[in-house]
């Protein structure tokens, strides 16, 4: 190929190829890049900033409900902020958070690859994601909407709020997801290094595999669905609109036939992180590796089954809600599998207690908790009293904030050395995931509590009796605000002044790590030959050869 | 066992049939999430300590899961889900299929409101009435967006949609007073959508009941329960019944339809009178407001000017909890809406 | 580099691609995802269109009465030639017969013109006739409930397709300019094979509206 022919000569003690954070400094060589690395970190920073833009809204929202009265916010500014929390929570932060950033990162790493099939669409991708972020920046700057994330018509095609930037930025932000996901597919499919065959992908392959998957597929449905929305809006069309023959109940149908399928776009990439992290950290092959791979493309499968379960008590008929419940039980299964094998993976293995696995210890307390929380939910005659309760808001954000974030610290703090080439501190690191989980449980649990109590959600005004448990609960988040906080400032702090790291400080056997930390503009000089299966500790040899010529 | 359990989960108390079965299911699968969570984390916890990295240079053996290990893993939380399914989707069939022997009310949710119909009997605004021990069946639409009814003593929530009639059940068991929660989003009053079921003795109810056939409109639901928590919003029209009723404007005006000394309030808002004068008056705020402090200036043909003038009796707010109260007597309370009508028929025995 | 590869025009082959039958292998395999998506967004509006045909059959086929038959049947064969030139020109094209290749591909696109303005015709006697979506209904014929579903689903089904008319038409009229330019040949050909294939969906999706609206 055209670099060895370069490089011939220069390979005899020569200096290295340059890091892809060198080639090129300026700020116009970053915009206009096509290497997966750039897009990837451009993505990481911009769903950082985004995290904690919504992450303040939360605040705020927390900060009102201290007084079960009128107090700080009116309520319709209360119902603008939860709706913000909410689309920017999702949109902004979880669908791209790992799949975008570390996925795009990592995942040509892992598989030998020096770029995604498509590299021209993948910074279209990011693109699209700033143009879907500027809508809804938009759309916040003239007031914001007030209809909640989920856009329940007929009260979203009536409301006299911003909803439409809000929409069309749904809808473009799809787009980017669509791209990501087909890209990553076609890439899993055509840019496999030899010798990497699919029974030893990686396991964060195979969980970015069936993300992309529900995103190439679901997401289009979303995107048919917020229009017909919009046009309603603009048109008085009247597709879900009862005034005129329309059926709202449509509406959530087809909202939750894309929304419930992109809670795994959410949590299967975090899966993945857990499955490659908690091989790392134990030094031990992935228990079943098997049975995890196949139950990320069986949640990705089943997901798409299950969306009904969100409308148990919206009118769907006894039959169907029978249906959808005994569907969603096997997402449960599915799980139930997946935390029994990293468990397994730690048996007989060898742990070094780290940051990424403090947050590895939280993403197994939170999913089983969470994920048995949504079995029951699942339930269909518990989830009549706990439906659109804050037993709802525990039990998600259990899986979206308790799984999937903390997968993305534990990522962030793994792959930070192999993205930057420096270390975080590592004492700090283990105080702000102690921080974390406390306040994460101090905000949560006390929610689970109301739900029982009977505190309905988007509840501006509360009864009084409800109010020591959402006093407890604000309590527990600004504690959690503080963790993230730390964990911003060091991070900010170690791109600069942290210490060098070495090109594998873990000791990774896992693929990403065969180059370079940080890796060079092409990944690879020559593309390895993989000879092992990821994650095989029995020996200290690399998992695969580099034949130089 | 169960009151300890019930208190330790925050749940309300259990006022009907419905939630003591709901609740037992609720313990098992709960403490069952705690046992397996617990064993989970502390199987982690061990393995962490037992497996301690030793030196840098450690290395592992491969391990594999053998079969039975595999089909464990799947067959146990399998078994335990499909139990659940299956003990949940019974009741949850039960509380689908309201018993015949039922006796209905027609609920109309708004925003931000809820309005009550018996089918022989009297409406009412965010106070429901119901005896104990016996099935209640509610046949409920809305008037503008979705709504929820949720009543967490009963366990019971059902969303209220537009243009369809949606229906639950319920059988209070312990006489008393409980909240109705709006539990689907629904705007600005989403939260202070509340009303309160209050549930009687059942002699008590026949005595209520009996009352307001009686047909003296004057002293029907002279004395609403004062709704403590109940939202200011929703809470106007009630404090407009109350109002009329202490100002003693129900003594000439009914709001049933029938003719009285003054023209009834029913149906009254927004409808054409004709003047004493011939001219046409549409009955709005402005009408309405006005009538109250100069009842002689404008007079309905066919009524005598014999109305006092309410000017400095009434507080501004007073006023507009009237007009609200007047706004609120339509006569076609429920059906309202593109549907064409209740979509159950009265079940009322076999 | 293979010579296969280093015959090539510059810049066909990707740095990160080992050979030409890849890069083909993922463009093609990119551009059926692609398509998978573009099914699944009209899936939204088929859905919508079955949940109401169930509600209100008798409007859903009385408004499919008034609309002109003729006009869509004509439409129907004017995609299906369109289909048939630019699998034409893809033919030609890796047959290196180039003046042929682009003639096809401008007869498509002048077909896909065609399509538009037979589509332009009717929606103008659309609103002529008020026979539109939602709240602007006001067709004298047909007062059945539903009726201005029925219209708000033609609308939204006919319009979404026409808007991939046109796309589709901007991405022939680049790959016209781009085969005339020489860059498809029996060497390589992906770029206009992948154009083509969207064609074919644009045409693929028409045949599922043509009966649903027209005909039953």
């Amino acid at each position: 190929m055209r670099l060895s022919e370069d490089d011939s000569h220069a390979l005899a003690g020569a200096p290295a190829a340059p890091t892809y954070l060198e080639d090129g400094t300026t700020v116009m060589s970053w915009l206009n890049t096509r290497d997966h690395k750039r897009v990837g970190v451009m993505f990481l920073v911009s769903v950082i900033l985004f995290f904690f833009l919504g992450g303040l809204f939360a605040l705020l929202i927390r900060f009102k409900l201290l007084q079960p009265g009128p107090f700080f916010l009116d309520a319709l500014g209360y119902n603008r902020m939860f709706t913000l929390h909410g689309v920017v929570m999702i949109f902004l932060f979880l669908i791209p958070s790992i799949p975008s950033a570390f996925g795009n990162f990592v995942l040509p790493l892992m598989l030998g690859a020096r770029d995604v099939a498509f590299p021209r669409l993948n910074l279209f991708s990011y693109y699209l994601y700033l143009a879907g972020a500027v809508l809804a920046i938009l759309a916040m700057i003239q007031g914001g909407a007030d209809t909640g994330w989920t856009f329940y018509t007929p009260y979203s095609s009536t409301t006299a709020t911003q909803v439409l930037p809000v929409l069309l930025g749904v809808f473009i932000l799809g787009f980017s997801s669509i791209l990501t996901g087909l890209n990553f597919i076609v890439t899993v499919h055509t840019l496999r290094a030899p010798g990497l065959s699919w029974m030893r992908l990686p396991l964060f392959v195979w969980g970015i595999y069936g993300t992309s998957i529900i995103q190439v597929l679901a997401t289009p449905v979303i995107g048919i669905t917020v229009l017909i929305v919009a046009v309603e809006r603009v048109g008085g069309f009247g597709l879900f609109d009862p005034a005129r023959g329309g059926d709202p109940v449509l509406f959530q149908h087809m909202f939750w036939f894309y929304s419930h399928p992109a809670v795994y776009i959410m949590v299967l990439p975090g899966m993945g992180v857990i499955s490659e992290t908690v091989a790392a950290f134990s030094r031990k092959n992935p228990f079943g590796y098997k049975a995890i791979a196949m139950s990320s493309l069986g949640i990705a499968f089943v997901g798409f089954f299950t969306w009904g379960h969100h409308m148990f008590v919206a009118g769907q008929s006894t039959f169907n809600a029978g249906a959808f419940g005994i569907l969603s039980m096997f997402v449960g299964v599915f799980t139930a599998i997946k935390v029994f094998n990293w468990v397994g993976t730690m048996y007989r293995g060898a742990i070094s207690f780290k940051t990424p696995f403090a947050y590895i210890c939280g993403f197994l307390y939170f999913i089983v908790f969470g994920g048995m929380t949504g079995v029951a939910l699942a339930t269909t005659s518990l989830d009549i009293h706990w439906h659109d309760t804050y037993f709802v808001v525990a039990h998600f954000h259990f899986i979206m904030v308790g799984a999937s974030v903390m997968a993305f610290l534990a990522a962030l703090h793994y792959w930070f050395p192999k993205m930057f080439g420096r270390m975080y501190p590592e004492g700090w690191g283990l105080v702000a995931a102690s921080l974390i989980i406390l306040g994460f449980n101090a905000t949560f649990i006390p929610q689970f509590l109301l739900g029982n109590f009977g505190m309905p959600r988007r509840y501006y005004q509360y009864p009084e009796h409800f109010q020591a448990l959402n006093v407890a609960s604000t309590a527990g988040a600004t504690l959690l605000g503080f963790g993230f906080l730390i964990i911003l400032i060091y991070m900010t702090i170690a791109l600069r002044y942290g210490q060098r790291s070495e090109a594998n400080p873990w000791g990774s056997k896992g693929f990403e790590w065969l180059t370079a930390s940080p890796p060079p503009t092409h990944n690879f000089d020559e593309i390895p030959t993989i000879t092992q299966m990821p994650h095989d500790y029995r020996t200290h040899e690399p998992p695969g050869v580099i034949r130089v010529a | 066992m169960n009151e300890v359990l019930r208190r330790l989960l925050f749940l309300p108390d259990q006022a009907s049939t419905f939630a003591r079965d709901v609740d037992r299911l609720h313990y098992f699968v709960i403490i069952t999430t705690f046992i397996m969570s617990t064993a989970v984390g502390l199987t982690a916890i061990f393995f962490f300590v037992r497996y301690r990295r030793r030196s840098e240079t450690q290395t592992t053996p491969h391990i594999e899961p053998a079969l039975w290990m595999e089909a464990l893993f799947v067959g146990t939380p399998l078994i335990f889900f499909t139990l659940w399914f299956f003990l949940g989707f019974r009741e949850f069939v039960r509380q689908q299929t309201p018993p015949s022997d039922s006796m209905d009310v027609y609920v109309m949710g708004k925003k931000w409101m809820w309005k009550f119909a018996y089918p022989d009997g009297p409406n009412s605004i965010n106070v429901l009435r119901v005896p104990a021990g016996r099935n209640v069946r509610l046949l409920m639409t809305s008037r503008d967006v979705i709504h929820s009814f949720y009543v967490p003593e009963f366990r019971i929530k059902q969303d209220v949609l537009p243009g369809r009639y949606t229906q639950t059940w319920f059988n209070a068991t312990m006489p008393g007073r409980y909240q109705i929660l709006c539990a689907e989003y629904c705007g600005a009053g989403h939260s202070i959508m509340r009303g309160e079921v209050i549930v009687l003795k059942p002699q008590e109810y026949e005595n209520w009941l009996a009352f307001q056939h009686r047909g003296l409109v004057a002293t029907q639901d002279a004395q609403p329960t004062a709704l403590d928590f109940a939202p200011p919003l929703g809470n106007m029209v009630d404090q407009g019944r109350r109002i009329a009723a202490e100002q003693g404007c129900l003594k000439c005006h009914t709001t049933d339809g029938t003719r009285h000394i003054g023209p009834t309030w029913l149906d009254l808002y927004l409808r054409r009178e004709r003047l004493n004068d011939g001219s046409i008056v549409v009955a709005d705020e402005a009408y309405l407001t006005e009538s109250m402090m100069d009842p002689a200036l404008k007079v309905v043909e066919g009524f005598q000017p014999v109305m006092p003038s309410f000017q400095g009796k009434l507080a501004g707010p007073e006023v507009a909890a009237l007009v609200e109260y007047i706004k609120s007597l339509q006569s076609d309370a429920v059906r309202i809406g593109p549907s064409e009508g209740p979509a159950y028929a009265p079940i009322r025995g076999r | 580099m293979s010579p296969e590869a280093a015959s090539l025009p510059e810049g066909i082959l990707a740095h990160h691609f080992a050979s030409l039958e890849r890069q083909n292998e993922a463009m093609r395999l990119g551009m059926w995802l692609f398509l998978a998506t573009e099914i699944l967004l009209f899936a939204g509006l088929f859905t919508g269109y079955s949940v109401y045909r169930f509600e209100f059959p008798l409007a859903f086929a009385e408004c499919s009465r008034h609309l002109s038959l003729t006009a869509g049947t004509v439409n129907t064969i004017v995609l299906i030639t369109s289909s048939f030139t630019v699998a034409l020109s893809i033919h030609f094209a890796r047959t290196d017969q180039r003046r042929a290749a682009v003639v096809c591909l401008a007869l498509t696109i002048l077909l896909a013109l065609g399509f538009l303005g037979i589509k332009a015709i009717e929606y103008t006697a659309h609103f002529r006739e008020h026979a539109l979506p939602g709240k602007y209904y006001a067709f004298e014929e047909v007062k059945i409930p539903g009726a201005a579903m029925f219209y708000t689903l033609y609308f939204m089904m006919t319009g979404l397709h026409g808007l991939h008319v046109v796309a589709g038409m901007s991405v022939l009229t680049w790959l016209l300019w781009r085969t005339n330019q020489g860059r498809y040949s029996s060497r390589y050909y992906t770029g206009l094979e992948l154009g083509g294939l969207y064609w074919h969906l644009v045409d693929l999706v028409w045949i599922f509206l043509y009966p649903l609206l027209y005909l039953i």
